[in-house]
């Protein structure tokens, strides 16, 4: 057994613990923690495989932005977790039954006489110098440029879509516009005016502040 | 015009470098720190620090337990008992009590005083160790009459024409 | 056994990096204190050793022996998970930071998305900080945070997206190497834009005044690490100041030529300056960037948090993209001379 293998052994153990952990835990936020984790040794185990790109971009994306929104989300939350256990016994057998499925699903895609140590050769080793950056930037824009293009148009249409779904801006309301809050000048806001700041006290002068303060 | 001007001070950050500007002229203006324990700003005779009982020349105290001092105090901060004095009879005080953590140095117990006894000293540098070391007794706060006398006697006297 | 001295020696370079880090993070915050002080006017500190030089020392043995306190209510596991979680990507950025043309821990062709990515998972340390304190400052300001730093991410990853344009690599190594020539042949000029964005982005992500609302220390009293004492809090502040020197770092190799030595190309000042080594110069080139780091704090008062919203999505990536439009038509025309041998000619050869 190599350092490779006990390296892969050792972070799929942490994934499987940490997926177990997203749907065990009681607590929301480390469920989404745990989500986290899971997605940091499959980096982890895309290293292994010398997909640093991929892995990188798994952590930057996935960890870096996504699940920083989601753990917002769920921050921010109330959730009632009595509720969302009410039904429990009720829904156990067709959840059961759901979860059979979707292993024996999963199950006969993967089986061991299709996958299997044996079945599959090891990747070669690729050699010194190899980028995989460029491989995959090579590939996206020869091969796969159109569908590479075409997911990017839908993911604007999505984003565009979203905004105009959900923004509704309050005509009323009465916000602060800092472009209006730049352009100010001095001018218009501000007079000042020169004044004596002594003066030598007479005693008109005395007889007036009383008479303007009665 | 002016909002092309506008946009052309903010994208250059003309107003940002001019802040800058001036810290970095600031970095090499002289340094004004008064390095405290062994400098000190310039104090006024009217300084109000910690509080003292005076004596007269002869050693008698001055106070004559009349209680002013503890009707004007504002942060009830002075406490009094009066009672004839064993030897002669003479009414002095037995108990005479500030709080210095009610205290809020305000100078009246000095200005309402006929015997000119209670007075504020211009030591401020002073502190506690222990609960309850913040209450002065009449005993301390004599001894800090006896100690700093001189000092006293000299901010009275250099105040007197203005009062 | 060889894989054990193997380890070994990687353990010795990791520690070569981090114990310089750390001091160096002392004596930035005395700098820090010092600097601000001479602005203001004043002496900073001056009390502890010559001139105060011990100060940093008495600040560390003092956080050392004060007691971490975990509030009530607080989630336990969490609170003090946070501080490690917030400094171990500010310390990991470091692997792949060049110190000289040799000298770096992970080669690694993918140098500058593993520092975006580092950058952007330090924020899970302010989150998890500001809600396991159970406290509704820490909440505020690990919000800010946490919004703060995904916006400035953007920004701060278009620009990037032009200096990887600009270097042609991902490696850091081979950025500086493409910056190699003369003080005109850096990144700074074709890139100024980019530059400038990059740095004012950087400043936001660190949480430095003037983008310093997580901390807001007049509204919030000290944001996500309010509830921070002793140890943990030293924790905190020694991943702000380890990511102040990052970034500092970072803008001296991607945009003012890393440890190149800045009189190269000038007759005789290049032979006078040979013999300074490359690490020198990068550390200098950094230091000036700290200093306008402290400069800035001294110089501006905070934002609102609106207007950093506005800045970083209205100003920063409209800007950005725009001058990576223009990048794309300069390398590919091959104006001046940055982008030798990479141009619409070039593309043609290769093919």
């Amino acid at each position: 057994m190599n350092i490779e293998t006990l390296v892969f052994y050792f972070f799929s153990a942490i994934t499987i613990v940490a997926a177990i952990g997203v749907i065990s835990v009681k607590n929301s936020v480390q469920a989404v923690l745990c989500l986290v984790l899971a997605f940091f040794s499959a980096a982890a185990l895309w290293l292994l495989l010398e997909a640093e790109f991929l892995a990188i971009t798994l952590v930057l994306v996935y960890v870096g932005a996504v699940m920083v929104l989601f753990l917002f989300v769920v921050m921010m939350l109330d959730v009632d977790f009595a509720a969302m256990k009410q039904g429990f016994t009720k829904q156990l057998p067709l959840g059961l039954l759901v979860g059979a499925g979707l292993f024996g699903a999963i199950y006969w895609v993967i089986r061991f006489e299709v996958f299997g140590n044996d079945k599959v050769p090891e990747p070669a080793k690729s050699e010194q110098g190899y980028s995989n950056v460029e491989e995959l930037g090579r590939l996206l824009y020869s091969e796969y440029f159109y569908p590479f293009e075409i997911a990017g148009v839908i993911l604007l249409v999505a984003i565009i879509a979203a905004i105009s779904l959900t923004f509704r801006g309050r005509r009323d309301r009465k916000g602060q516009s800092v472009r209006e809050q730049h352009q100010v000048l001095k001018e218009e806001r501000l007079k000042i005016i020169s004044m004596e700041s002594e003066r030598p006290v007479s005693s008109s002068d005395v007889n007036s502040e009383s008479g303007g303060a009665s | 015009m002016s909002k092309w001007k506008h946009y052309f001070k903010s994208y250059f950050l003309t107003e940002l470098r001019a802040g800058l500007w001036l810290t970095w002229k600031h970095l090499f203006k002289r340094k004004v720190t008064v390095q405290y324990p062994e400098e000190n700003t310039p104090q006024s005779p009217r300084f109000r620090g910690i509080h003292a009982l005076r004596r007269y020349p002869n050693g008698e105290e001055r106070c004559i337990a009349c209680k002013l001092c503890e009707a004007v105090c504002p942060a009830a901060a002075i406490t009094i008992e009066a009672g004839p004095r064993e030897s002669d009879g003479t009414r002095r005080t037995t108990k005479y009590e500030i709080d210095m953590f009610k205290c809020i140095y305000c100078g009246f117990c000095e200005e309402s005083c006929p015997v000119d006894s209670i007075v504020e000293t211009r030591i401020f540098d002073y502190h506690f160790e222990k609960r309850g070391d913040n209450i002065l007794t009449k005993e301390q706060l004599l001894a800090i009459g006896d100690r700093y006398e001189v000092m006293i006697a000299q901010d009275k006297a250099e105040d007197a024409p203005y009062r | 056994m060889q894989l054990i001295t193997e380890g070994l020696w990687i353990v010795a370079k990791i520690a070569m990096i981090l114990l310089p880090l750390v001091l160096a993070v002392a004596y930035t915050t005395y700098a820090e204190r010092k600097l601000i002080g001479y602005m203001q006017m004043r002496i900073g500190p001056n009390r502890v050793g010559p001139k105060g030089w011990l100060q940093p020392i008495a600040d560390v043995v003092k956080l050392l022996m004060k007691e971490v306190i975990v509030p009530s209510g607080a989630n336990k596991t969490l609170f003090l998970l946070a501080p490690i979680l917030f400094i171990a990507p500010s310390f990991a950025a470091w692997a792949v930071v060049p110190f000289d043309a040799e000298l770096v821990l992970a080669d690694t062709n993918a140098g500058l998305l593993y520092l975006l990515a580092m950058t952007s998972i330090a924020v899970y340390g302010v989150i998890i900080a500001g809600w396991a304190s159970n406290s509704r400052y820490a909440l505020i300001g690990s919000l800010r945070s946490a919004s703060q730093i995904v916006s400035y991410e953007i920004a701060m990853g278009f620009a990037l997206v032009g200096v990887l344009m600009a270097g042609g690599s991902m490696n850091l190594g081979d950025i500086v190497a493409a910056q190699n020539g003369s003080a005109l042949h850096w990144f700074w000029i074709p890139l100024f834009p980019i530059l400038v964005i990059y740095w004012i982005s950087g400043v936001a992500e660190t949480n430095r005044a003037p983008f310093d609302l997580p901390e807001g220390e007049s509204e919030i009293v000290a944001g996500f690490h309010v509830e921070y004492a002793g140890m943990a809090f030293a924790l905190f502040f020694l991943a702000e100041y380890a990511n102040m020197i990052l970034i500092s770092i970072l803008t001296a190799l991607f945009f003012f030529g890393g440890w190149l030595n800045p009189f190269q190309g000038i007759p005789y000042l290049e032979a006078a300056t040979d013999w300074v080594p490359g690490t020198i110069w990068l550390l200098l080139k950094a230091a000036w960037f700290l200093f306008m780091m402290i400069w800035l704090r001294a110089t501006f008062p905070r934002y609102r948090y609106d207007q950093i919203m506005r800045l970083g999505w209205k100003v920063f990536i409209p800007v950005t993209v725009v001058w990576l439009i223009v990048l794309t038509f300069w390398i590919k025309l091959e104006w001046g001379w940055w982008f030798d041998g990479r141009g619409i000619a070039a593309l043609g050869g290769a093919s």
